[in-house]
């Protein structure tokens, strides 16, 4: 007969402990071969994306052909109810868009007019400080871009972002996607997207779906820090406003007035 | 130590563990396991980007640095160790060879029970029959 007391007990365990009994050992993974990664061969580069919308040329086709043309390539869901709607760029009125703007007596085109409205790929994005998992961060060339693979679905970014940019996937958005773009992915159930300036085209040395496809010619995109750039040229020949300057997130899409 | 009707327990736990092991025995003594999972492979091309070995031991890895180069840093082109370049796209690049993948993926994945939720947001190629 034998019996152990607590002390013995613990003391051959923790001999055991230390000793380690070995587990099955883990066949070494095969050497990583010595490759690299470049980016393609006529990539779009520039210090700071940024968008200028020139309200005075928009007119109601380009409202209707830039959004279906981005939610088309990009693969987003038309879902029609609006608590449940995902939106990467859509059409909103003056008034809704330029809330400081609280002159009364302005030009009644203006008032009436409908403006494209998409993410502001902010300077100083407020989004992004809020996400933690770092899903969603500002890249060196001002792109606001996301991370689909690593997004938890908390929401933290659509909060924290004061233009309602960013949408919630509620439901698998599959079912409401027509004919998919094979080139691009859809998100999931529990997944927050948003306008990524589409950062894949530029990649392809492309301009943005919404630029490429606009009739009239009101979105010009281009590099902010290139003084010979069109959207420099621009804002130095026209006077722009931006959504909401006093919040201080320095968004880098202006509209011409 | 008292162990009350010893002479039935300890064979019982001994006969308990063979069961349990039984497969890991079964491939021992006989050599082959009974059902080998055996991935089938439809594309042109008879080279995949790295060495076959490499390519079933760490796909995965491979995989994820893809992953990571495209979407943080934008790198879309991969130099594979023969100096090949290949565009890094797991709808196109490799599903243009292993565009089976009830035939190739999941062959293995099922064996194995893993799920992975690639195809989630992916769009799996249509498969040809």
């Amino acid at each position: 007969m034998m019996s152990i007391g607590r002390r013995e007990f613990l003391r051959i365990a923790g001999t055991c402990a230390v000793l380690g009994l070995p587990g099955i050992p883990t066949p070494p993974a095969s050497a990583q071969p010595s490759t690299r990664f470049v980016a393609a061969s006529g990539v779009r580069q520039a210090k700071q994306w940024a968008m200028v919308v020139d309200l005075d040329k928009l007119t109601e086709a380009d409202r209707i052909i830039c959004v279906e043309t981005c939610h088309r390539v990009h693969n987003v869901p038309q879902i029609d109810n609006p608590r449940h709607e995902i939106r990467w760029i859509w059409a909103e009125s003056f008034k809704r868009v330029f809330q400081e703007q609280t002159n009364e007596f302005i030009p009644s085109n203006l008032l009436k007019r409908a403006v494209l409205v998409f993410c502001n790929h902010c300077g100083n994005p407020p989004c992004t400080r809020v996400c933690p998992t770092q899903a969603t961060w500002r890249r060196e060339d001002g792109i606001v871009m996301m991370d689909w693979h690593r997004c938890i679905g908390c929401r933290y970014c659509m909060v924290a972002c004061p233009y309602g940019s960013r949408s919630f996937n509620w439901q698998d958005p599959r079912p409401f996607i027509g004919m998919a773009n094979q080139d691009f992915s859809t998100r999931t159930k529990g997944v927050v997207e948003k306008c990524t300036f589409c950062a894949e085209r530029l990649d392809q040395g492309l301009r943005p779906a919404c630029v490429e496809s606009c009739p009239s010619g009101a979105l010009v995109f281009g590099d902010l820090q290139d003084e010979h750039s069109e959207v420099r040229q621009l804002l130095a020949s026209r006077f722009s406003i931006r959504r909401r300057p006093g919040l201080g997130t320095q968004p880098e899409v202006y509209y011409l007035i | 130590m008292i162990v009350y009707d010893k002479e039935k327990i300890i064979p019982g736990i001994i006969i308990f563990l063979l069961l349990a092991t039984l497969p890991f025995w079964y491939t021992f003594v006989g050599g082959q396991p009974s059902v080998v999972p055996e991935p089938q492979i439809s594309g042109p091309a008879t080279q995949c980007v790295e060495p076959k070995t490499y390519m079933r031991n760490s796909h995965t890895d491979l995989l994820n640095t893809w992953r990571n180069e495209v979407v943080r840093k934008g790198n879309r082109v991969y130099i594979a160790s023969d100096g090949k370049e290949y565009r890094i796209s797991l709808s196109n690049t490799c599903m243009d060879c292993h565009s089976n993948k009830t035939e190739f993926c999941d062959a293995c994945h099922n064996y194995l029970q893993i799920v992975p939720d690639c195809w989630n947001c992916h769009i799996q190629p249509e498969e040809s029959k």
